[in-house]
């Protein structure tokens, strides 16, 4: 129907001169945007279809192929935006909720690139990273409060269990489910060849990836999937979800069609039922429930690993995270608005939530002025694009970050943000055997490890340049940003000067 | 020790397999190579090509012109061996000199048959067709004789016609079988043949059989008569075994040979078309008569002679062969059930029975047929295989996943 | 010997490596020139069925049941490549019988042809395992 039809966002743009018919495009594309016409034997494309994935550009070995922006428009309109109409169309048509996935791409400020970080001149000498040593590891969890004594003076091991990472970096939790086995194996293997991290997200812990036990953080979100004392026992860290930036309030679903084979049994579920995460636990009501929850876990393995709560960053973030600091945990994640999902409703990633910039700064200054810091260690994710924006997340107070879509960017994500539909091109957000064999791990882990080996060497070379030797000194360092381009109330916040201060 | 003495009867397919596998394991041992032709070793089955302008002298040697020096064989050329004293281990030559041996192998081949026609010796020009010297005589007749007619439409027959068809001449083949290629192909198979010749003017005169030549006149059984200015006998060759059997040795139609080329003479092998050896499609021990067995024949006898323990035993009838652009490629034996599929251009049967695979023909779309031939000269159990995907295309995705990681991937199955 | 493995885990049925393959026997620079309009006839050929596929070419044995059996001695064993002297080569299509993997097949010349290695060609890792996007075609050593 005419009042149905939307014209598609983007436009697949073929060089015929370039183009020899060696079909890859059509074979690789799972959303059969590109045909051959064995009559004309010419290769045709199917605009509506395209998602922007770039699988067809990337293959191509004539580079026939490139993706652009449809130049069809609406009349301009600085309030009703394209995407505005497109989703009330889309709206109006299927009487449904928008979803979308991965993380909020819509213009609100980012707060990390109004930030700008020091280096030494003159007075103060720069470190030269490749002369001097330069400590990027950390250790996550509770510190105590002072150095004890015995009678005969020695000390006393009063330390509870640390993560030890060799740098302030891990891979932040993405379900099995979501993503597909071979994503899990890569970041496991990369995980395992750092020295850091990643997060088994809340699909469980499939058995092929026990070995790399002693670099997994185990999830246990409010569905409780695939939790049970092996699973728990064979991790180095335990996480309870309590929330996801990208959709702070709600819960997650998983539908029943991705529920085959490997997921229902790591998910310990029957095949073909929906996984539906709810909004609450349902066992946790207040502060005390949780509290009660982190010593479950720390009774059932022996109080061996780390708990690790997982919030996301919402207005009242601070009092929540100060409650979590006087309830056992160990360390507290805190998960931005622009974090990443593999499906959400779209008003909800979009509109709830705020910066983590904003919500780290808020959470370190309360923390201390509390007394409580060293009760946890503050690791913050949502959107850490660069080693630049690790630094800055350090110096604003966190120990360490989690990235996502970083990680799978490195993976050969393109950001097309269809992830919902299951078909991802590139292997990484689906379970279509024939999609997954894309990634193989043996190339994925590689890329991981180098983009990991190259933001430490780039942190390294920041703090030489600040003339900071460890992570230690950098962070909650808040001398070392100034704000530029920000108002007084978001400098307050930040607790940061402006740039020229 | 002394250095052994190899003595090769023979200089074709199958004495240079002896030759190579021998200095694989023996580099000092002397090695004298005895041919009755006066060519470096060539390659027999180009004669046809020559005549056709695909092929020249040069490009017709098997091995390359240094082969004799650079595996330090003694070559006696325009040779005849002509008797073999067993005691004293020596082989005595047509001009009276003698060869001594330590190993010998008899290489001899296979000779054409000269059927025993009335009136054959009044036939001006008569050649068979087997020998490098055949082709080029033969040539320089068709200059100003144009009539040819051919004894014989089996593959000597048929690919002598096709040689000389770019030569201006009327052919025509006369065969006592009802078919042509009756020893590869089946009666299908045969017809398609046959139409393709008569497409390219080729005359078939079949279940015929020549009673009688007059000059340049050839009388058929049924009393009809063919004019002729050049006749080419080619109705079938016959394993060289005199020397062997007049030296005591055992021979049926070819000579006996173990799956070790060995013949009942201790330190003789045979190897090539003078032999008869165990065909494992069929269980029957017969000739062979094919260059590749003669190669992998050769070469057995070359391990066994320079001491290597050494077995061949997996000898099948095979034959690839084109006509007139148009492809056979054959193996094994036809018998068993079938599998057959056919369209205008293409035409495939295959034989198998007890869970093996017997034998094929495939005439048109030849690719892959080697993946046929490994089933059955292995002996492949087919219910190891999607036997129905690979009688309609063959390839090693019929194979199981461990059998294709080990073909392709180097890991033991 | 480094050899041309094929690992069918990885294998994504793309073909790309018959296209390589394709181009590498060209002498253009351009794989758009190379290739424009014309059908490929790759030396590596991929096999496919119900989500399987993998490419199959030459394994360079080390007893070679081709070059036991030509008849004109064209296809030779060099430095355990097996290669081919296409001027020599009559198209009896002997080989093409003898080869048990199928890697042998016919060209529009009438000799045959199959993989080489590269070795005619540029030195170094074929083209095939270049072109591979998955890694699923290595260039290695295995021991055999």
């Amino acid at each position: 129907m005419a009042v149905e039809y939307i014209y598609p966002d983007y436009e697949i743009i073929r060089d015929y001169d370039r183009c020899i018919v060696c079909r890859v495009c059509e074979r690789q594309c799972a959303n059969e945007a590109h045909e051959y016409l064995s009559d004309s034997k010419k290769m045709i494309a199917d605009n509506a279809k395209c998602v922007n994935c770039h699988r067809c550009v990337s293959l191509c070995p004539t580079r026939a192929l490139k993706i652009v922006k449809s130049d069809h428009t609406f009349k301009e309109n600085a309030n009703w935006s394209n995407k505005s109409i497109k989703e009330i169309y889309k709206q109006a048509a299927s009487g449904g909720v928008l979803l979308s996935s991965m993380g909020n791409p819509e213009n609100y400020p980012v707060y990390f690139d109004r930030i700008l970080i020091n280096a030494s001149q003159v007075t103060n000498p720069s470190i030269d990273p490749l002369r001097e040593p330069m400590e990027t590891r950390v250790f996550l969890g509770a510190k105590p409060d002072r150095i004890e004594r015995d009678e005969k003076g020695r000390l006393k091991k009063n330390l509870p269990p640390q993560l030890r990472l060799s740098m302030p970096i891990m891979f932040s939790a993405m379900s099995y489910g979501s993503i597909s086995y071979n994503a899990h194996e890569s970041l496991a293997r990369a995980a395992a060849e750092l020295g850091i991290l990643y997060n088994t997200g809340e699909g469980g812990l499939h058995e092929d990836l026990y070995k790399y036990g002693k670099h997994t953080i185990v999830q246990v979100a409010s569905g409780r999937f695939g939790v049970h004392p092996t699973y728990l026992n064979s991790g180095a860290a335990i996480e309870i979800k309590m929330g996801q930036g990208a959709k702070p309030g709600i819960g997650g679903h998983l539908p029943g069609a991705k529920i085959g084979g490997d997921i229902s049994k790591t998910r310990m579920i029957p095949e073909g039922t929906d996984a539906i995460s709810p909004a609450p636990h349902h066992d946790i009501y207040s502060i005390e429930d949780l509290r009660q929850l982190v010593y479950s876990l720390k009774e059932a393995t022996g109080y061996t690993k780390p708990v690790i709560v997982k919030i996301a960053a919402v207005h009242n973030v601070s009092a929540i995270a100060s409650g979590i600091a006087r309830s056992g945990a160990d360390i507290i994640a805190i998960d931005g608005f622009r974090g990443g999902t593999g499906a959400a409703p779209t008003r909800i990633r979009d509109h709830v939530g705020i910066p983590i910039e904003l919500a780290l700064a808020g959470v370190d200054k309360r923390l201390r002025d509390e007394g409580v810091r060293n009760n946890v260690s503050l690791v913050v994710g949502g959107s850490i694009r660069s080693s630049a924006d690790v630094v800055k997340a350090i110096a604003l107070g966190a120990d360490c970050v989690y990235i996502g879509t970083a990680a799978l960017l490195a993976l050969g994500c393109h950001l097309c943000r269809s992830c919902q539909t299951g078909k991802c091109n590139w292997g990484i957000a689906t379970q279509r055997e024939d999609l997954v064999k894309r990634l193989n791990p043996n190339i994925g882990y590689k890329r991981l490890v180098n983009l990991m080996t190259a933001w430490q060497h780039e942190i390294k070379e920041m703090m030489g340049g600040m003339g900071i030797n460890s992570i230690e000194a950098l962070k909650g360092n808040r001398l070392m940003l100034r704000g530029v381009g920000l108002n007084e109330k978001e400098l307050e916040i930040l607790g940061i000067k402006h740039a020229g201060e | 020790m002394n250095n052994l003495e190899y003595v090769i009867i023979g200089n074709s397919t199958a004495a240079v397999g002896a030759v190579e596998a021998i200095r694989k394991n023996d580099t000092e041992g002397s090695i004298v190579i005895i041919s009755k032709e006066n060519h470096h070793t060539y390659s027999r089955p180009l004669i046809s090509y020559l005549l056709l302008g695909k092929t020249n002298e040069e490009k017709m040697k098997y091995r390359s012109d240094d082969f004799y020096v650079k595996n330090n064989c003694v070559l006696m050329l325009g040779r005849t061996a002509e008797k073999i004293d067993v005691n004293q281990k020596l082989v005595i030559l047509d001009n009276g000199e003698h060869v001594s041996y330590d190993k010998l192998l008899i290489a001899t081949g296979s000779s054409p048959v000269i059927p025993p026609i009335k009136g054959l010796d009044s036939v001006r020009y008569k050649f068979t067709f087997t020998t490098l010297d055949d082709a080029k005589r033969l040539e320089k007749v068709l200059k100003r004789n144009n009539r040819i007619l051919i004894a014989g439409a089996g593959l000597i027959g048929l690919k002598c016609a096709e040689g000389i068809s770019k030569k201006n001449v009327k052919t025509i083949c006369v065969d006592l079988a009802p078919r042509v290629l009756s020893s590869i192909l089946d009666y299908e198979g045969s017809k398609i043949i046959e139409n393709h010749l008569t497409k390219n003017n080729i005359q078939l005169c079949l279940g015929r059989q020549i009673a009688e030549f007059k000059e340049n006149i050839a009388v058929l059984d049924s009393g009809a008569e063919i004019l002729f200015d050049v006749l080419v006998l080619a109705v079938g060759v016959r394993p060289n075994i005199s020397l062997l059997k007049d030296a005591g040795g055992k021979t049926n139609r070819g000579i006996v040979i173990d799956e070790r080329c060995r013949t009942s003479i201790p330190d003789i092998y045979a190897a090539g078309d003078c032999c008869e050896s165990l065909d494992v499609s069929s269980g029957e021990i017969k000739p062979m008569a094919l260059l590749p067995n003669a190669y992998m024949q050769g070469e057995c006898a070359g391990m066994n002679m320079s001491g290597k323990d050494f077995v061949f035993d997996k000898a099948i009838p095979m034959n690839a062969i084109g006509l007139f652009g148009k492809h056979i490629i054959t193996a094994g034996t036809y018998k068993g059930e079938t599998y057959f599929e056919a369209d205008e251009n293409n035409y495939k049967k295959l034989f198998y029975s007890d869970n093996r695979l017997n034998g094929f023909i495939i005439i048109g779309n030849i690719e892959k047929a080697g993946i046929y031939t490994a089933l059955i000269r292995e002996k492949t159990p087919l219910d190891t295989l999607d036997f129905e995907l690979i009688c309609k295309m063959p390839g090693l995705m019929a194979f199981s996943k461990e059998e294709r990681a080990s073909k392709l991937g180097g890991v033991p199955a | 010997m480094k050899r041309v493995y094929v690992n069918e885990k990885w294998c994504l049925g793309c073909h790309l490596c018959e296209y390589y393959c394709a181009f590498a026997s060209t002498n253009e620079k351009d794989m758009a020139r190379a290739l424009k309009d014309i059908k490929i006839s790759p030396r590596i050929r991929i096999e496919e069925k119900d989500g399987i596929s993998f490419a199959v070419s030459c394994r360079h044995c080390c007893e070679p049941l081709c070059v036991k059996g030509c008849i004109t001695g064209a296809m030779t064993r060099k430095d355990g490549v097996i290669t081919i002297d296409r001027d020599k080569c009559i198209g009896c299509y002997t080989c093409i019988l003898s080869c048990p993997y199928g890697a042998v097949s016919p060209s529009e010349d009438g000799a045959i042809q199959k993989c080489e290695l590269c070795i005619k060609t540029h030195s170094g890792t074929p083209k095939c395992v270049e072109g591979c996007p998955n890694g699923a075609i290595v260039f290695e050593e295995r021991g055999e």
